[in-house]
């Protein structure tokens, strides 16, 4: 990350003052902290792990990976009081922001990388497929995550969407012996990188039309200048909402997330559902709701409306013409998208607390909705479909009642942080006039749920198969799932202190470089 | 609005305790089966004592909401968990409270008891959050928690069709709910745009001064209208009612009848009419219709039943259809008269479906075909019978009576050709309900029905307090109708104020045209001497 917003700074000094030479900014290191955990922590495991091979213990990279989640998680606390003390900063010379919204998103990924840690150490035992690799992947995407949820600068903002991608598009491809992960990775990979293209393209365009990267410099560019000519800008408006929404599975641009989520290994899906969406969204609600959103909403509120609106119809319909539950809940993240796309919409503080909130939500929701594909796939996870879910209720009791919790969630019921996720960007959505998307989310919501109730419905109203393998919970995957289901349940009661907290996390999203 | 505040701690004991008692149930180990049962009645029982309990400290005298009680939930977003019980809802919550237990004694599930018995007390304590919360999302949230329960209930121990019927269920309720959301939200938002200050969910706040523009409130009434029609249901959109009534078990159909239907009646009454008061009235026609609509239809397609079951199903539709032409009649006495048929169909119908339950249990069949001369075996279900088809049809001095009758004045006084096609419906009621009971319980007792067993005592027992409620009810409607008068006359005062030409609506069929306000005031005052006439007069 250091590395990455050096290149970055220094690009844009070269662009900017170009006679002066190379003038190295002043690092803040303890502000860029909670990023540097992730990536030296990617680093030294994997130093570590090429020094002394196979004297490695198994358990050690799990433990690892989510030591340095944890840590990041808890480097957040004195930056989050530094902040409430004084005010949003923007370091390394205007390059990356330390305000409520980064850190907030630190937080919700290091949450999902400690849910996919626990969740590989089982999945790839159980596969065959134990090595480090996954862990330096998974800590190298977390830090492009996070590059992204704090980038204060496009260039910066596309250097993290890389580091996150290329990250996501190896583990997709990583389980060796699924024709389909393969399958997955590649079209994963081909397409992202047309997208990451778009996305480089639409930075260009901005750059010749307001003459430069940095969010708040275009904020206040606009604010001043009115661009008379403004089709550069309008292109590299759209072209960015292109490259993002390929990343966050907007449709049209999603014809990979079902392909893709369904071929990843499936602890790999869960995570994507998180923490690469969270990315994406992160800088979404950084370019557009903050630097194009005063003076440019009149121009992009109706795309994302566009957007929001058919990823909450196709996802929703297309789901429940699956059999597949992984490809259900592939598609289901595509209505899930569409609802946070409502908070993008709102182009208001309460939207953006409301995407927030509805991502960390959705974060908990899918790590334990992937986490029961994973067990009920059992080795080779051949068994993802809709029929191997039947009177899973009466085999597992247990595992089936925390499945229906989430999906209850998902689908939005009272009690569950699902409810208040939706009741936020609805609220956020009506208040800024967007009734009518309002209403089509709740109506797909309904679409949604007929899907959820049909594997409720078959988990507990159907008898089980005979002669099929056991279904044994290994105490990993049953720790992360016990934590998913009283996250959902935890917050869907007393949303109080995280609602707070992601109110004040939006106060002020990016400052101007002093 | 708020009257008093004291003993506020009942709300959340009649919420908590089944709550509590489903987290018992869940915790208990899975060998010791013959405990579920006793556990899950005490749990019930013991709210039901507390439901009581705040009816016999509830001040009857006064209009406002008692046993309040706020505090914040989500205060980011103005959401409150803001509770009281006034006139109109105390009933309900007795109501809960009493069935509840009689159901769960009544009808034993034939598999899996302790989820079975888990899932019925949530239910109850969701119930009893919808009748007594006073945030629009605390109410949203109660109202789609009793979803789920009731889902798994249809779904896990229904008949043969149950999961079709379950989803359809759900559906059929959400997608109203998904309106209603949006619907509850704009109006939060409208209000706050309105009034000023901070967002808040408080139902009494926005009520008061709502500031939200006519068109926007009409808006918003359909939107809840919707929600609460599927509910109720009203016709056209009751087809999930008699698939839901016919797979699902005894006491799921008990519970369905007597207390989630009353949730979309309730809604009306205290999200529409009190909420949008001139959107209530606007829309005033087009309700009444639907009402009548179902009212007839109900009844008409009751007649043409086959299945016992599926027969009651569709005539709650018609009872329920009195309830809406009660309540928006929106004089004192029409939505007295809905309120009571509230109550009571939860009584009557509640114990059509516990007996039904029990025919069904001899014979295997709930079909009418098959069932003939059944009183020559069972004389004792069939005198239970009697009473209960009796009072379902509305004889005088039972208690399916009086609140027809009220909403029946209610409708004749404000729209009077609405009241006389309703009237319709009565006559049919007595048409299908006797023929059925005639064709089931006399006539030559052949092959099977010659020797089914008459009731047990245990059977006997369940029944018993809903015959006293049936008759006592029947007999004293006063006892009720003195109670809820002073919230009832409130919430039409409500309305006058808010609606201009109010009186002039309310008096568009009948009666000397209100030309002075003398006069006006004096109708409104007939009203109520008529309610608490009617009441006295039939004790």
């Amino acid at each position: 990350m250091a590395g990455s917003s050096l290149l970055a700074v220094a690009l844009q000094d070269v662009l900017v003052d170009a006679g002066d030479g190379f003038a190295l900014p002043s690092i803040d290191w303890a502000g860029i902290a909670p990023n540097l955990i992730l990536m030296l922590g990617a680093i030294l495991l994997l130093t570590v792990v090429s020094i002394l091979k196979r004297r490695v213990p198994s358990w050690f990279a799990p433990v690892w990976t989510i030591s340095a989640a944890v840590a990041a998680a808890l480097a957040v606390v004195p930056l989050w009081q530094r902040f409430s003390d004084t005010g949003p900063e923007t370091l390394v010379a205007g390059a990356v922001g330390l305000d409520g919204f980064s850190l907030f998103a630190t937080v919700v990924v290091c949450i999902a990388v400690v849910f996919v840690a626990l969740l590989l150490a089982d999945y790839l035992q159980r596969e065959g497929l134990e090595s480090p690799e996954w862990y330096v992947l998974v800590l190298l995407s977390a830090s492009g995550a996070v590059t992204m949820a704090s980038a204060d600068d496009l260039i910066v903002l596309f250097v993290g969407l890389e580091i996150l991608s290329v990250a996501a598009y190896v583990m997709t491809a990583m389980h060796r012996r699924r024709v389909s992960s393969q399958e997955a990775g590649l079209k994963y990979f081909v397409l992202g990188a047309f997208s990451s293209a778009f996305l480089l393209y639409g930075i260009a365009l901005t750059y010749g039309a307001t003459g430069s990267t940095n969010l708040a410099e275009i904020q206040a560019f606009l604010a001043e200048d009115v661009v008379t000519q403004n089709a550069l800008l309008l292109g590299g408006l759209a072209f960015m909402l292109v490259g993002l929404g390929f990343k966050v599975g907007a449709v049209p641009f999603h014809s990979w997330a079902p392909d893709v989520y369904q071929g990843a290994p499936t602890p790999i899906s869960g995570y994507m559902a998180g923490a690469v969406k969270l990315g994406a969204f992160a800088a979404l609600l950084r370019v557009f709701v903050v630097a194009f959103g005063p003076a440019y909403r009149q121009e992009w509120q109706p795309l994302v409306a566009a957007l929001a609106v058919l990823s909450l119809v196709v996802g929703a319909f297309a789901a429940i013409s699956q059999t597949n539950v992984k490809r259900m809940l592939a598609y289901s993240s595509i209505n899930h998208a569409g609802f946070i796309l409502l908070g993008v919409l709102a182009a208001s503080p309460a939207g953006t607390e409301a995407a927030l909130f509805y991502l960390l939500a959705y974060t908990f929701m899918a790590a334990g909705s992937f986490a029961v594909v994973t067990l009920v796939g059992r080795a080779g996870e051949h068994r993802q479909s809709l029929d191997d879910y039947r009177g899973l209720a009466s085999v597992r009791p247990g595992l089936a009642l925390v499945f229906t919790v989430l999906l209850l969630s998902q689908a939005g019921v009272p009690l569950t942080v699902g409810f208040l996720a939706k009741l936020y960007v609805v609220t956020a959505a009506v208040e800024s006039g967007f009734d009518w998307v309002a209403v089509v989310a709740m109506l797909t919501a309904v679409v949604s749920a007929f899907m959820y109730l049909r594997i409720v419905a078959t988990m507990y109203f159907g008898d089980a198969p005979e002669g099929a393998p056991a279904l044994r919970i290994p105490a990993a995957t049953g720790l992360a799932l016990g934590l998913s289901v009283v996250g959902v349940l935890l917050l869907g009661i007393v949303p109080g202190p995280v609602s707070d907290w992601a109110n004040s996390a939006v106060a002020q999203l990016v400052v101007a470089a002093p | 609005m708020i009257a008093s505040e004291t003993l506020n701690w009942l709300v959340p004991a009649l919420i908590l305790t089944p709550f509590v008692g489903a987290a018992v149930l869940a915790v208990m180990p899975a060998r010791r089966a013959e405990l579920f049962r006793p556990v899950a009645l005490l749990f019930s029982a013991a709210t039901g004592i507390l439901a009581v309990y705040l009816l016999t400290q509830f001040d009857g005298n006064e209009a406002g909401f008692q046993f309040a009680l706020q505090q914040p939930w989500v205060e980011r977003l103005g959401i409150s968990l803001a509770f009281g019980v006034d006139g109109i809802s105390v009933f309900l919550v007795v109501l809960t409270g009493v069935i509840f237990p009689i159901a769960m004694l009544g009808a034993t599930p034939h598999h899996d008891p302790k989820p079975y018995y888990a899932w019925l007390c949530v239910l109850m304590g969701a119930s009893m959050g919808v009748f007594m919360a006073l945030d629009l999302v605390l109410f949203f949230v109660f109202f789609e928690l009793v979803l789920v329960p009731m889902y798994f209930l249809i779904g896990l121990w229904g008949y043969a069709e149950r999961t079709a019927a379950a989803t359809k269920f759900f559906l059929y309720t959400m997608f109203g709910s998904a309106l209603m959301l949006v619907g509850l939200v704009a109006t939060a938002v409208l209000h706050q745009r309105g009034v000023g200050g901070q967002l808040t969910f408080n139902l009494l706040e926005i009520a008061r001064d709502p500031g939200i523009s006519t068109n926007a409130a009409r808006l918003i009434f359909v939107a809840f209208a919707v929600a609460f029609a599927i509910k109720v249901p009203l016709v056209p959109l009751h087809t999930w009612l008699p698939d839901a009534h016919t797979q699902a078990p005894t006491a799921g159909s008990v519970i369905l009848a007597a207390v989630m239907l009353k949730l979309g009646t309730y809604g009306f009454l205290r999200f529409g009419i009190y909420l949008f008061p001139e959107a209530a009235v606007w829309a005033k026609p087009v309700l009444l219709t639907m009402a009548v609509l179902g009212i007839t239809y109900g009844a008409i397609v009751a007649t043409m039943q086959t299945d016992l079951k599926r027969l009651v199903a569709y005539s709650s539709i018609a009872h329920l259809g009195f309830i809406v032409l009660g309540l928006f009649s929106l004089t004192v006495v029409g939505i007295e008269g809905g309120i009571l048929v509230m109550v009571n169909h939860g009584i009557t119908t509640g114990a059509l479906f516990l007996l039904v339950g029990m025919v069904y249990e001899r014979r295997h069949t709930r079909e009418i075909s098959q069932l003939s001369g059944l009183q020559k075996s069972a004389p004792l279900l069939a005198a239970v019978m009697t009473i209960v088809v009796l009072a379902s049809v509305g004889l005088p001095g039972l208690n399916g009576f009086p609140g027809e009758l009220l909403a029946l004045l209610g409708a004749f006084q404000t729209s009077r050709v609405w009241g006389v096609i309703a009237v319709t419906g009565v006559i049919l009621a007595a048409l299908y309900l006797l023929w059925a009971y005639q064709r089931t319980f006399h006539g030559p007792a052949t092959g099977e029905n010659a020797t089914i067993r008459d009731m047990r005592p245990s059977e006997v027992l369940v029944m018993a307090p809903l015959v006293v409620l049936i008759v006592v009810l029947g007999l004293f409607p006063g006892l009720m109708i003195d109670r809820m008068e002073p919230s009832v006359k409130a919430l039409v005062a409500h309305v006058d104020e808010r609606v201009e030409d109010f009186e002039e609506t309310r008096y568009e069929f009948v009666g000397p045209s209100p030309d002075t306000g003398g006069e006006a005031e004096g109708h409104s005052g007939g009203d109520s001497s008529g309610g608490t006439g009617e009441g006295g007069g039939a004790g």
